[in-house]
């Protein structure tokens, strides 16, 4: 009697503690758009917060997260994903494997604080890109890169070995293989690194905060648009964090209805790509 | 092919005079076989190149790291920051104690993990072992969906939900103090509950990767053995399982110990000594929160602070790959 009362209790934890989850995950979407969504409106998305006019509008920093997005990812990939190439195809069971994937672990673990911090003094001072949104993309391709790597490795592992076989057997070159059938076979995988980081860049604050600044203007037209990258700019999460310091919840729950828009899609995006890997494997 | 255009050396245009053989014939005789070999050592060492990555990034980040958080225990003596209880940096006679803010950190983890881990491993162990098919492809997502929720969400709605429950409940615990600083319930417990809830996704796919992993006979023995499916659970496959949900808790420190912009946005924001109700300061809340302003010492001693939790990470990462590695040889 006690005995099933226990386990029946046990089981009743185990279901209240998965529902935790869902509901919490039910309220923070339901509240979060409740709060934001009013806020979203053409005016708010195409427009610079202007003081003179009272108006409050998020382009500069949707633009400057466009930016940090597509220069880290610039960096990032084709080092991360050469890495896992090496690792995988290259490398087989030696020291310097270890090694490097200590350090890719080490590195994954690091909060994004400490990066803030490297970025602000490295790429910031030491390489005198200042605070600009140089140093931010610099600084978050470290943080991404053991994303990358993980997920191109993981993909590569799981193409079969029979591929690599037959194409050295009709004569390929190893970098021949690489390039024509193992990249091609591992792209769901890599798609998936790349999507993941995607999320953890337009989520990113506290490295972007120390390294990029708060700019919130949009790029001049024409050659503004490369000078811009020397320019300081906060991004969508940086302008959400100083709007809730501002006390502007208002701006601050908008902008976290289109950060959590985003984070949705991107979810999707990653559930299509698992789909795609497992029937690679299959 | 591509790469034959690059490989006009000298030496082949001294074969194409000697042999007296069009460009093309050339490359079909002698520079394909040397260029494919050109381009095979050149993937070879870019590859090789970008594995080790890695390694600088991890190597600069110390060295920069120590080279600048060293210089402010030289300037101000280690036992005055970090046993000092005084944190009063733009004062006139300023002290950069960090005592209070190295417990907090500490604390507030360990709290976090103490609330976080059970809801996570629970969480855990109905994905791998009790759901049904159909209810387990709703958690899961929601579990993951969780973990790419920005920070700064968190913290917003820690700040505009938690904050307001927190100081209803502080009005009436402390009501006959007199001691008391009302904090608008921005304060640790806050924080904690934060953070409990951003460690969930990290432990929950960890523990639940090792939970799987546990061999299928076990379970079957077990149950064959006349043990209920609760008893196989909590007696034989989580204890299996148990170097990683060991990793999955560590993992969960390493994250709750570098959150930064959740808490600085809950936690009220000045150093005290950690309890439940009290508004609190943390290594990270420290940096984000000052390095806007500080100059000179204090943002040496900022820096000081990037480096304690700098070492707390590095521990974190070692006791990590200590318990992997005895995993595997077990």
């Amino acid at each position: 009697m006690i005995r099933k009362f226990r386990e029946g209790l046990a089981i009743g934890l185990i279901y209240l503690a998965s529902f935790f989850s869902v509901i919490l995950l039910a309220a923070i979407i339901g509240y979060v758009l409740a709060r934001g969504l009013s806020m979203v409106s053409w005016s708010f998305l195409t427009t610079v917060s202007s003081v003179l006019r009272g108006t409050v509008g998020i382009a500069g920093n949707i633009v400057n997260t466009l930016y940090i997005v597509i220069l880290t990812l610039m960096i990032a990939v084709p080092i991360g994903i050469g890495s896992a190439i090496w690792l995988t195809e290259y490398a087989g069971h030696g020291r310097f494997v270890r090694l490097i994937e200590f350090t890719t672990e080490t590195l994954a673990g690091i909060p994004s604080v400490i990066f803030g911090l490297f970025g602000m003094v490295f790429f910031g001072t030491t390489l005198g890109f200042g605070y600009s949104l140089l140093t931010g993309a610099l600084t978050l391709s470290l943080m991404i890169l053991p994303l990358i790597t993980r997920n191109t490795q993981e993909a590569l592992k799981s193409v079969p070995d029979s591929y690599r076989t037959g194409a050295i057997g009709m004569g390929a070159t190893q970098w021949y293989m690489i390039r024509t059938i193992l990249i091609p076979s591992a792209m769901p995988g890599i798609i998936t690194g790349v999507v993941l980081s995607i999320g953890r860049i337009v989520g990113e604050s506290a490295a972007l905060l120390l390294t990029a600044g708060s700019g919130y203007l949009l790029p001049k037209p024409g050659a503004g648009y490369l000078y811009n990258i020397m320019e300081s700019g906060g991004t969508l999460a940086v302008q959400l964090y100083l709007s809730v310091a501002k006390a502007g919840y208002d701006a601050a729950f908008g902008i976290a209805a289109v950060l959590l828009c985003i984070v949705l899609i991107l979810n999707l995006i990653i559930k299509m790509m698992i789909g795609k890997v497992d029937v690679l494997s299959r | 092919m591509k790469y034959e255009i690059g490989c006009v050396s000298r030496r082949n245009i001294y074969r194409q005079k000697f042999y007296r053989i069009s460009q093309s014939e050339l490359y079909d005789h002698v520079g394909k076989r040397n260029c494919a070999r050109a381009v095979e050592a050149a993937a070879q060492t870019v590859f090789t190149i970008c594995a080790f990555f890695a390694v600088f990034a991890v190597v600069f980040i110390t060295l920069y790291m120590f080279a600048n958080g060293v210089p402010a225990f030289y300037k101000i003596g280690i036992k005055e920051i970090l046993f000092s209880a005084v944190w009063k940096p733009t004062a006139d006679e300023p002290s950069f104690g960090i005592f209070y803010i190295i417990l907090t950190s500490v604390a507030g983890t360990a709290m976090a993990i103490l609330i976080g881990v059970p809801i996570a491993l629970l969480t855990a162990i109905f994905l791998a072992e009790v759901a049904p098919k159909r209810l387990a492809s709703v958690v899961r997502p929601a579990v993951e969906i969780l973990a790419g929720i920005p920070s700064v969400v968190y913290g917003l709605l820690g700040m505009m939900i938690l904050n307001p429950v927190m100081y209803r409940w502080e009005l009436r615990i402390f009501r006959e103090s007199v001691t008391h600083q009302f904090t608008g319930g921005a304060n640790l417990l806050s924080a904690v509950l934060v953070l409990a809830i951003m460690i969930l996704p990290t432990v929950v796919s960890i523990s639940e990767t090792s939970l799987r992993a546990v061999p299928p006979q076990l379970k079957s023995s077990s149950l064959a053995l006349g043990a209920s499916r609760i008893q196989t659970i909590f007696k034989v496959i989580v204890p299996a399982a148990k170097p990683g949900i060991v990793t999955a808790i560590v993992l969960g420190v390493g994250r709750a110990i570098g959150e930064a912009m959740a808490i600085s946005l809950v936690s009220g924001n000045s150093v005290h000594f950690p309890l439940p109700f009290v508004s609190v300061r943390f290594l990270t809340t420290a940096i984000v929160s000052e390095m806007g302003y500080a100059g000179g010492a204090h943002r040496q001693v900022l820096f000081a602070i990037g480096l304690v939790l700098f070492v707390f990470i590095m521990l974190i990462n070692f006791i990590m790959n200590a318990v992997l590695r005895r995993g595997i040889e077990a």
